[in-house]
């Protein structure tokens, strides 16, 4: 439990009406959208207004050595919000602002607590959007998706957050702020500090204020799908649309697992009978140059035995992105436990890893469904279970190891877009060696010695 | 009491199963009114299906002192289940947890009392509300040129600045016959008044008895319907709220009508929906509940697709916007019948408002235990009400005029606020004006 005085002095600094205390308050920040991950009552829960305000609260959590976690919306999917070791969790969401859009730059300037889709609602009017594109929009805080380096439907042609960032204002673990970076397009000035900062999981200090960077929206889109009675055909299309140099703006892909449940669940009209889908959607600013390459794409998907169907209007469209969307809710109708995945693998290779996937489910008797950004090599695995039952519980995780293992083996990564967090940390040294681990930890502790800022996530403690 | 098995309401352990389809994504932020507002995690539904499971889970006991505040900090407004990916039914987690709280500890304190007087008192409540008419003056003053009374000093949990609408001397079925007749009527209906029609804004309930007529409709209004229910299932209080429906269903039975038509979002959904939810199980009134819900519908849904609907012809200068009642937009999926209405209206301009179905923070009784986050929801409305340069604000649900008045009064620029039913009955009146009929 926290001192008595330490809460009256958050109290003091962000106001009473902006400290939570009261047990039933502190139950809803014991939890993030991570399932199969303990949960953990912070002490108290403050929610500031501004960086003075986050200064204060960090200075008087490194006097009194009391854990930081810096919390969004709380939408993240590798428990990187979830307090462990007590102490307080700083909320961001009511530093909403967005303080400048400067469409001369392209840039627009925000507080860390604002909503990603009322940021590209803002800058909409000057033609521009902000292209990382989580499945939270709707709800995640810009602060949350540059610590965690949301990703997204389009990170094969615009890129993810890293791609975005071009400067920031962060809160040290001492209450020290520092900016860096700004609107210049080029900027070699010290460190690449941002570079540092997104996807640093809240471990480094506290994103207070982002310049982010815009692009012009493209005006034209052309929306398709491929049906494929055979996985491995589906995944030559992939590599086949990448060789060919198209890069598709969305390259989803859907096992016949997801793709049975969706039309289950979702009465969307996909058919039965095939091994797997593949959503392509390509965009630009000329009409001609859309054409030309969603022809190519048809070529790719028919050279590799895919029937067409292409959406000829805006319901049409809409149609199939409904279809996409319900892809995880669907799933998560056949367990009360949803294990998301997001193990990526190189381009070339996910075909291997479709076939893989499919092998794990078998060989655990699990159910798992696959769907994700074929695109860019991001899959996400995803097992729903009981997780009352001990036995089954037993055999995801085992299924969840042997992912993990495989997304290695041909040349991938732990994670394309959730992060570390929690989950993933035990995995690694897989991917890291202990000298990669080691270096994590003295990057971690040369900015918060004490380990004050999310302890527990990301780095893993050495192990004597 | 014949329900066989034990529901939600009676078990809240039951509720488990629907608290494990939450994948705790979050989606419910976007358009929570109360977390959009409060910015607390605790105001979201996800952040009470964590209570709920905390609470089955032994973590944290119903008994917790701030649990009233938590499980109450909800305008049951379904926002967040049309945004709920996985569709959790959020309502009955909030009505279970309100169940098992009332039955554990009782009422919300400051309810106790109203509905002490609802519970099959009648007579009491009727007497109450008209007491409340006569001697309203007492302890409100009337606003000259606003539309409704103002506190004089402040009482219990009614903020002085709220703006309250006038009680009524005479209620709305006192002031008419049981039964309206036409000649060659296209149907019978029942005219379900609701309390604050009765109560608050019997015009509105004349109004309704005037466009059915214009319409050829035969109404009955009868004399022996209740509250519908709604405010005291909300609150927990399931065994009133049983009783409130089944008193409704007999009174309904003896009509015979073809449907029973609503001027109210919140009582239309709870007669076509609630009831079922209420009464699950009991086998004596399973028949009439079917019955009864697939007739209740609200007036514009009668007027526009199970009659003919008579155009009206009678000029009403206004530029009109049209604020949806959660219940009748997200429970009963109507949206589009009341603009119909609404823009056949000669002489009306009808602009969209920017969110319309956004709660207006009324919430049947949150606007009185929770005021301040109420007001909050209130004003963005008044604001999106502001831009459409309107000068009629209209919607299908009273409790959410009383809302939306006392918002216009504090926020707005002078828009009328008003029932969208009564700019049709003007529109049918000033047929004689024109020269027309």
């Amino acid at each position: 439990m926290l001192d008595k005085a330490v809460i009256e002095k958050l109290e003091k600094i962000v106001g009473a009406e902006n400290v939570l205390t009261k047990k039933a308050d502190l139950v809803a920040y014991s939890y993030d959208a991570t399932a199969d991950v303990q949960k953990a009552l912070p002490d108290v829960v403050v929610l500031p207004s501004s960086t003075a305000e986050i200064q204060q609260i960090m200075k008087l959590a490194n006097e009194t050595d009391t854990p930081v976690y810096t919390r969004g919306s709380g939408t993240n999917l590798s428990g990187g919000c979830i307090p462990l070791k007590q102490g307080i969790v700083l909320c961001t969401q009511k530093m909403n602002k967005i303080l400048e859009i400067d469409p001369d730059n392209l840039t627009a300037t925000v507080q860390a607590g604002v909503i990603v889709a009322d940021l590209n609602s803002a800058v909409a009017a000057h033609g521009l959007i902000y292209p990382p594109d989580p499945g939270t929009v709707a709800t995640a805080t810009m602060g949350g998706t540059v610590a965690e380096c949301a990703g997204g439907l389009r990170g094969l042609k615009y890129g993810v957050t890293k791609h975005y960032v071009m400067g920031m204002e962060v809160v040290l673990p001492t209450g020290d702020v520092v900016r860096f970076g700004g609107k210049t397009v080029k900027n070699v000035t010290a460190y690449d500090f941002a570079s540092l900062f997104v996807g640093s999981e809240g471990t480094l200090g506290i994103v207070t204020e982002i310049t982010a960077k815009l692009i012009p929206a493209p005006k034209y889109k052309k929306s398709m799908l491929a049906l494929y009675k055979n996985l491995a055909d589906a995944g030559k299309s992939v590599s086949g649309i990448i060789k060919a140099h198209v890069i598709p703006a969305t390259l989803e892909i859907m096992d016949a697992m997801t793709m049975e449940t969706v039309e289950n669940y979702a009465k969307v009209g996909l058919p039965s009978g095939y091994a797997a889908l593949l959503l392509i959607e390509v965009d630009g600013m000329a009409k001609d140059a859309v054409e030309a390459e969603a022809e190519a794409v048809v070529k790719v998907i028919k050279e590799n035995n895919g029937e067409l169907r292409v959406a000829e209007n805006d319901a049409e469209r809409e149609k199939l992105w409904a279809a996409r969307r319900a892809a995880l809710p669907a799933l998560a109708q056949l367990g009360n436990t949803v294990v998301i995945e997001d193990a990526t693998v190189p381009r070339s290779r996910i075909a291997d890893m479709l076939v893989e996937l499919d092998g794990i489910r078998t060989k655990y008797n699990v159910t798992l469904g696959t769907f994700g950004h074929a695109g860019d090599g991001n899959l996400h695995p995803t097992i729903m279970y009981n997780c009352d039952n001990k036995e089954e519980a037993e055999r995801v995780h085992k299924a969840v190891d042997e992912i993990f293992a495989a997304a290695l083996k041909f040349g991938g990564t732990l994670s394309g877009e959730h992060g570390i967090g929690i989950a993933k940390m035990p995995y690694l040294k897989d991917e890291l060696g202990e000298s990669g681990l080691e270096m994590m930890r003295t990057i971690q502790k040369s900015f918060d010695p004490k380990n004050l800022l999310n302890p527990g996530k990301l780095v893993p403690a050495k192990e004597v | 009491m014949s329900t066989a098995t034990a529901t939600i309401y009676d078990d809240l352990a039951l509720v488990k199963e629907e608290l494990s389809r939450c994948m705790k994504c979050g989606n419910c932020q976007a358009v929570c009114p109360v977390f959009i507002t409060e910015k607390t995690e605790g105001g979201v539904a996800r952040g009470k299906i964590a209570l709920a499971q905390a609470i089955i889970d032994g973590t944290i006991d119903l008994d917790d002192p701030d649990m009233y505040e938590h499980i109450f900090n909800c305008l049951v407004c379904k926002s967040c289940m049309q945004n709920c990916p996985t569709k959790v039914n959020f309502d009955k987690i909030i009505f279970a947890l309100r169940a098992a709280i009332a039955k554990k500890k009782g009422l919300h304190p400051v309810k106790k009392n109203i509905f002490k007087l609802l519970h099959n008192y009648k007579p009491l409540f009727d007497l109450g509300m008209r007491a409340g008419g006569a001697f309203q003056g007492l302890f409100m003053k009337q606003i000259p040129s606003r539309q409704g009374r103002q506190l004089r000093f402040p009482i219990g949990i009614l903020d002085r600045k709220r703006i309250l609408p006038s009680l009524s001397a005479t209620p709305f079925r006192s002031q008419v016959p049981e039964k309206v007749t036409v000649k060659n009527p296209q149907a019978t209906v029942a005219f379900f008044t609701g309390c604050s029609i009765n109560y608050i804004y019997p015009q509105f309930g004349q109004d309704i008895v005037t466009v059915l007529k214009k319409n050829n409709v035969n109404v009955i209004i009868p004399q022996d319907q209740h509250c519908c229910g709604v405010a005291v299932f909300a609150h927990g209080d399931v065994q009133t709220a049983r009783e409130m429906a089944k008193a409704n269903l007999d009174a309904l039975e003896k009509t015979n009508a073809d449907y029973v038509v609503f001027g109210c979002g919140s009582c239309a959904s709870t007669l076509s929906h609630e009831y079922k939810e209420m009464l699950k199980g009991d086998a004596d009134y399973a028949e009439k509940v079917e019955k009864w819900s697939k007739k209740s519908i609200e007036i514009s849904t009668f007027l526009m697709k199970k009659i003919d609907f008579r155009k009206p012809e009678g000029v009403v200068n206004a530029t009109v916007t049209y604020h949806d009642s959660c219940h009748l937009k997200k429970t009963m999926k109507v949206f589009n019948e009341p603009r119909e209405i609404i823009k056949s209206i000669p002489g009306v301009t009808f602009k969209e408002m920017s969110k319309p179905d956004a709660c207006c923070g009324s919430g049947g009784t949150y606007n009185l235990t929770h005021y301040e986050t109420s007001t909050g929801i209130l004003k963005r409305k008044i604001d999106d009400i502001n831009k459409t340069k309107a000068d009629v604000a209209v919607t299908a649900c009273p409790g959410c005029l009383i809302q939306i008045i006392d918002g216009i009064e504090q926020f707005g620029e002078g828009q009328k606020g008003t029932h969208y039913i009564s700019l049709l009955a003007e529109s049918y009146r000033n047929e004689k004006k024109n020269g027309k009929k």
